[in-house]
């Protein structure tokens, strides 16, 4: 991989079928979910119970955690808690030794993405095939996901059929259905061997101990109904209270991911399967993760960050996502939610720095998260404390002590003002500058820039003050009784106040 | 009544227009700005870069220079969201500068606020016969919430036809420093907003942030596209002239 997020970045704006791709299904995806808010109605009330919830759930986090444990484990589950990577790794390993497995089918989990259990799994001998059609695309590519919802987005029909393809020993023609009733005969071998399945959770309730998993092709399904064992990854934040906080959650994940009022399988699971079940692992397992995850609670700063519910809305309005796609972030996690989250999970390990500046800071993320995390302030708060503890990057340390020379004193600011006025000049032709100098060369590497105005303002100040100390009209009574009234309301609001 | 005009770093530096436009068209309506020759600049550069030390040394000068005004206009959405979002973070330690810094916040508006929702006023007498389209500032619209305003306004001038712009609240690229740090990235993004900006085959792109507007201008200047790009004062300033 690529050393910063600039140079992997530079390699994705030179991948059209990427861009293409990229800006297709992002583009389907936020306007199916922007005309499924309009439909539902209310949105904004929606969105802002969501975030109680989950405002309330993290600050209560020991409490339910416990509370979802002895529920589980009431119903026959098994409730493992993991601090970190390697323990998570190691629980599973010695689960699927006891049982003596020999594969594992998945569906979709971006916490088994985080640990690289793929990877452990593999290493132990152990096969494991991802049955969720994006996932078993790009485990057949060997390559990570580059969306939290949609894993093959970065690529298009013709490469996915290329993929398989090669699976089928065959050429598939690149037709959705075709390819889709490919994958579907090749995994059905698969749930009937496997000898564990392995899920990830959406939801854990802890009203009941139970597990909520929101899918699209039934293959979760398969996987905690086939297998004699599951194993069951869960964040540690992944929890709310009760069933009629899922019913808010329905509401806003389905919607905010991929624009569906409701996803096509909606699945509770309650321990492991009861005499009277008609199917069900015998043995359930559910491994509650932190890995990294502890560091944000009491920190004021990020530790709304638990309350994402990973829907991806962030990403498909994102427009620095848009361009890039996700393998550019160089992390599990991709986009807005990806750029802090990575650094958050590594204690803002200064490896990761890099990925915090590509970002305009546009907003478009906190505007259209469900449970509105401002990811975009977050942003800032990590290039803050990239130049508070970190190691900055020296040129723009120097650029900063220069802007604050100047901007802490007017008199400083106004010569400088004046000689730029002499320097522009030096720099242009035909009132134009096109200088790849400096901190001018990425600019004008896309931008020609016209020459600033003789004067600046502050210098011009005094001619316009004359001009509009002739023109000015009489004062109209209504616009000073509106002004009065601006001004008498903020007095009482703060009065008020006091 | 005091009316002071924050005239923001980059129009006092690079386009003092708007500035001259935002004077002229408050002196028109019977209100005298001054201009407290000594603030410089709200601190966002430095800030968002995270160098909140240097973002505070030009931010007190602003806290400095308002502090004996009723009511501050800023021709920019983005500078003004710095002011009312941020500033309270930045003086967070400091009690005395947080209460100058929570009563800066509750006088100083963005232009289009500061006519529609303040002087109530929402036909200004401009006539600008021409095919216009928006660029929503992303500042301006999410952090401060300026949304209706400007196209209040801009649906009031006559002769003017406002033309939809494609993917509108799609950020332009500007970013600040993002456009020199990511400037591949950056550039990418303000190659998609030009193309949508000339989709609408507008003949004016209107705006209410410097910042983007440059970044917009100097790629269309790029590619040899010769679009007026204007801020809404500078267009309503223009269209009320002679009048
Ligand atoms: S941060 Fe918000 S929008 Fe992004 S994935 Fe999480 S919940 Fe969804």
């Amino acid at each position: 991989m690529k050393d910063s997020v600039r140079e992997r970045a530079q390699a994705a704006l030179q991948d059209d079928y990427l861009r293409n791709a990229v800006k297709f299904t992002t583009e389907r995806l936020r306007s199916g979910k922007q005309s499924a808010a309009a439909e539902l109605g209310h949105w904004e009330e929606w969105r802002e119970r969501g975030r109680a919830i989950r405002l309330h759930t993290i600050a209560h986090l020991d409490y339910y955690l416990a509370q979802f444990a002895d529920n589980a484990r009431q119903q026959g589950a098994h409730v493992h808690f993991a601090f970190t990577k390697e323990e998570a790794v190691a629980i599973t390993l010695e689960i699927a030794r006891r049982n003596k497995a020999r594969s594992v089918v998945k569906s979709k989990s971006m916490v088994s993405e985080e640990l690289h259990m793929n990877e452990a799994l593999a290493e132990a001998g152990i096969e494991t095939v991802e049955t969720d059609l994006g996932e078993y695309i790009i485990q057949l590519a060997n390559e990570p996901p580059s969306h939290i919802i949609i894993p093959a987005i970065h690529k298009n029909k013709e490469q996915i059929a290329e993929v398989l393809s090669r699976e089928a020993g065959k050429q598939l023609p690149a037709e959705t259905s075709v390819l889709a009733q490919f994958a579907r005969q090749k995994l059905r071998q698969k749930f009937l061997q496997a000898d564990i399945g392995m899920t990830g959770c959406n939801f854990a309730i802890a009203e009941s101990g139970s597990i909520v998993l929101f899918e699209n092709e039934g293959n979760a399904r398969m996987v905690s109904t086939l297998p004699r064992t599951q194993i069951t990854l869960m964040g540690m934040e992944r929890i709310i209270p009760t069933w009629a906080d899922l019913e808010v959650m329905a509401t806003l994940l389905p919607r905010s991911a991929t624009g569906q009022k409701l996803t096509v399988y909606l699945s509770g699971i309650t321990g492991p399967k009861r005499t009277e079940d008609s199917d069900g692992p015998e043995e359930l397992h559910i491994i509650i993760i932190d890995n990294g995850r502890s560091l944000q609670l009491g920190d004021p700063d990020f530790q709304e960050l638990l309350n994402c519910i990973r829907c991806g809305a962030c990403l498909n309005v994102c427009p620095v996502y848009r361009q890039i796609g996700g393998h550019s972030y160089g992390s599990t996690y991709s986009g807005p939610i990806g750029a802090v989250l990575t650094p958050a999970l590594v204690k803002n390990a200064a490896e990761w720095n890099d990925i915090a500046y590509a970002s305009s800071l546009c907003g478009a993320c906190y505007e259209a998260c469900p449970v509105k995390i401002p990811l975009h302030d977050m942003l800032v708060y990590l290039r803050h404390r990239t130049v508070t503890k970190g190691r900055p990057d020296l040129q723009e340390k120097l650029g900063m002590k220069g802007f604050r020379y100047l901007m802490s004193d007017y008199r400083r600011l106004r010569k400088a003002l004046r000689l730029g006025r002499v320097g522009q000049k030096l720099l242009s032709r035909n009132g134009v500058i096109k200088a790849k100098l400096g901190p001018l060369k990425g600019w004008h590497r896309y931008r020609h820039t016209q020459l600033a105005a003789e004067q600046a303002f502050r210098d011009n100040w005094p001619v316009l003050k004359q001009e509009l100390n002739r023109s000015l009209a009489q004062a109209d009574p209504r616009i000073e009784e509106r002004l009065q009234a601006w001004v008498a309301k903020r007095e009482r609001g703060n009065e008020y106040d006091a | 009544m005091n009316v002071s005009l924050f005239i923001t770093c980059l129009s006092d530096a690079v386009h003092p227009g708007v500035g001259k436009a935002i004077a002229r068209l408050l002196a028109r309506h019977g209100i005298a700005v001054d201009f407290p020759a000594i603030q410089t600049c709200c601190g966002q550069p430095a800030f968002n870069s995270g160098y909140w030390e240097e973002a505070r040394a030009a931010a007190q000068t602003l806290l400095a220079a308002f502090d004996e005004s009723d009511f501050v206009i800023s021709p920019s959405g983005s500078c003004t969201g710095m002011i009312h979002h941020y500033f309270p973070k930045l003086f967070a330690d400091d009690p005395v500068q947080l209460k100058k810094a929570r009563s800066l916040a509750e006088k100083t508006f963005e232009f289009s606020q500061f006519f529609v929702n303040v002087l109530g006023l929402e036909r200004l007498g401009a006539r600008f016969p021409h095919k216009v389209t928006y660029h929503p500032s992303c500042h301006g619209s999410r952090i401060l919430g300026v949304k209706n305003e400007p196209l209040t306004l801009l649906q009031n001038v006559e002769g003017l036809e406002l033309v939809p712009l494609p993917y509108a609240e799609d950020c332009c690229g500007f970013g600040g420093t993002f456009a020199v740090k990511m400037s591949e990235i950056s550039g990418a993004m303000v190659e998609e907003k030009v193309d949508h900006v000339l989709e609408s085959e507008a003949e004016v792109l209107v705006g209410l942030d410097l910042g983007c507007l440059l970044n917009i201008a100097g790629h269309l200047r790029y590619r040899g596209k010769n679009l007026r790009v204007m801020h809404l004062a500078e267009l309503l300033e223009e269209g009320v002239r002679g009048q």
